[in-house]
């Protein structure tokens, strides 16, 4: 069967961990994280694998940190 | 360091889905975390690649918290005095009618110092885009109280709130201008959750296509946090945004194609 599948790359250094994408995100996927970037800022990281590609995370962030993929595999 | 939960295997440029648009410099955004003029600009950024207009438009930067939006859109910017963006929009959009011009403003420059531009370019139907940012504060200066600021809210300069006795209504400037017969295209918008930021890039592209097509003035307001002004986190001032704000700015198009609907 096939299955949408995304993915997300975070520009760590971009990040000022104002947590808004993680009020966007439908699957859960991102929280703030306990390391901190160059800045000092908690940055985003993944929780889960189950993004699917909806970009609402990259839609909603000021800071243009996000990147996003998404594709239909077989399973 | 390693990445948790990554899939690697599928970041393709086949299956990219979003991006920094190339109209957005390179340059890290100096505004306070979560703060939607970041947003904002992206948003512009992207109708205007999505346009294939990058060549042909001109922006004018403001003075509040946006008075290095230059260094961001990689573009022709100009900046202007405080609140006289709409006039030097006026200026270029006259000598150059082929370029797209649009001015980004926040309320303290829109709705208070620059309050005179901004009714006479919109009442002569200018042919330009105006995006407007009304956070209900003045937030590059240190929070003090905006003509847009809500009545009963806290700011550096009304600590204990605003008393509309003493310090005046709030000041709906869009619904204001609506009214000009100059004005072609009024719509108030958020840019918060991912659907409100979504329609908002459609007015967006709609408020350039409008000028493209020689019509009056688009006019955009974007009701937006000012998380540092308010002193709340950023996900809090999004609640407190919609808890507070939206009730009296309520979003929604206020004039389309010339005809007021609302
Ligand atoms: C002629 C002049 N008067 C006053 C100021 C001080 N000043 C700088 S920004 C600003 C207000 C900014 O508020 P707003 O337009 O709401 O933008 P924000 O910073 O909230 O995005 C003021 C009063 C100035 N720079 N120039
Ligand atoms: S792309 Fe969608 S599912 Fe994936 S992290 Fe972003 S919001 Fe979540
Ligand atoms: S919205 Fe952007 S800047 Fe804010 S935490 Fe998420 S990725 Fe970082
Ligand atoms: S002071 Fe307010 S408007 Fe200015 S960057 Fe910070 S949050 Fe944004």
């Amino acid at each position: 069967m096939a299955k949408i599948v995304g993915d997300v790359v975070i520009n760590v250094e971009r990040c000022k961990g104002c947590g808004v994408c993680v009020t966007g995100c439908p699957k859960d996927v991102l929280t703030l994280g306990k390391e901190v970037n160059g800045k000092g800022y908690n940055f985003v990281v993944k929780q889960n694998d189950e993004c699917i590609g909806c970009a609402n995370c990259a839609m909603i962030c000021p800071d243009v940190v996000l990147t996003v993929y998404r594709t239909k595999i077989e399973e | 360091m390693s990445e948790a939960f990554a899939r690697p295997e599928i970041r393709k440029p086949k299956n990219n889905v979003f991006k920094k648009t190339k109209v957005l410099t390179d340059n890290v955004l100096h505004y306070c975390p979560g703060c939607g003029h970041g947003v904002v600009h992206r948003l512009v950024a992207e109708v205007i690649d999505e346009m294939g207009i990058q060549e042909k438009t001109i922006g004018i930067a403001p003075v509040g918290c946006a008075v290095m939006a230059y260094n961001y859109f990689d573009i022709d910017m100009q900046e202007a005095a405080h609140g006289r963006a709409p006039a030097l929009a006026t200026a270029i959009k006259r000598m150059l009618p082929e370029k797209f011009v649009f001015t980004y403003q926040g309320d303290g420059d829109l709705a208070a110092i620059g309050t005179a531009e901004t009714i006479h370019a919109v009442n002569r139907g200018e042919k330009i885009v105006i995006i407007f940012i009304n956070n209900g504060i003045y937030g590059m200066t240190g929070g003090q109280m905006a003509p847009t600021t809500l009545k009963g809210m806290p700011t550096s300069t009304s600590p204990y709130g605003r008393d509309i006795q003493t310090m005046g209504n709030p000041l709906k400037i869009t619904e204001l201008v609506a009214q000009l017969p100059g004005a072609y295209y009024v719509t108030r918008q958020s840019v918060h959750t991912p659907v409100n930021a979504r329609k908002a890039k459609n007015a967006i592209k709609k408020a350039f296509e409008n000028q493209a097509k020689g019509c009056g003035v688009s006019f955009i307001e974007v009701v937006s946090n000012c998380n540092s002004g308010w002193k709340l986190s950023p996900v809090k001032a999004n609640e407190w945004m919609e808890q507070n704000m939206f009730p009296f700015y309520p979003l929604g198009d206020i004039k389309v194609d010339g005809e007021l609907v609302k």
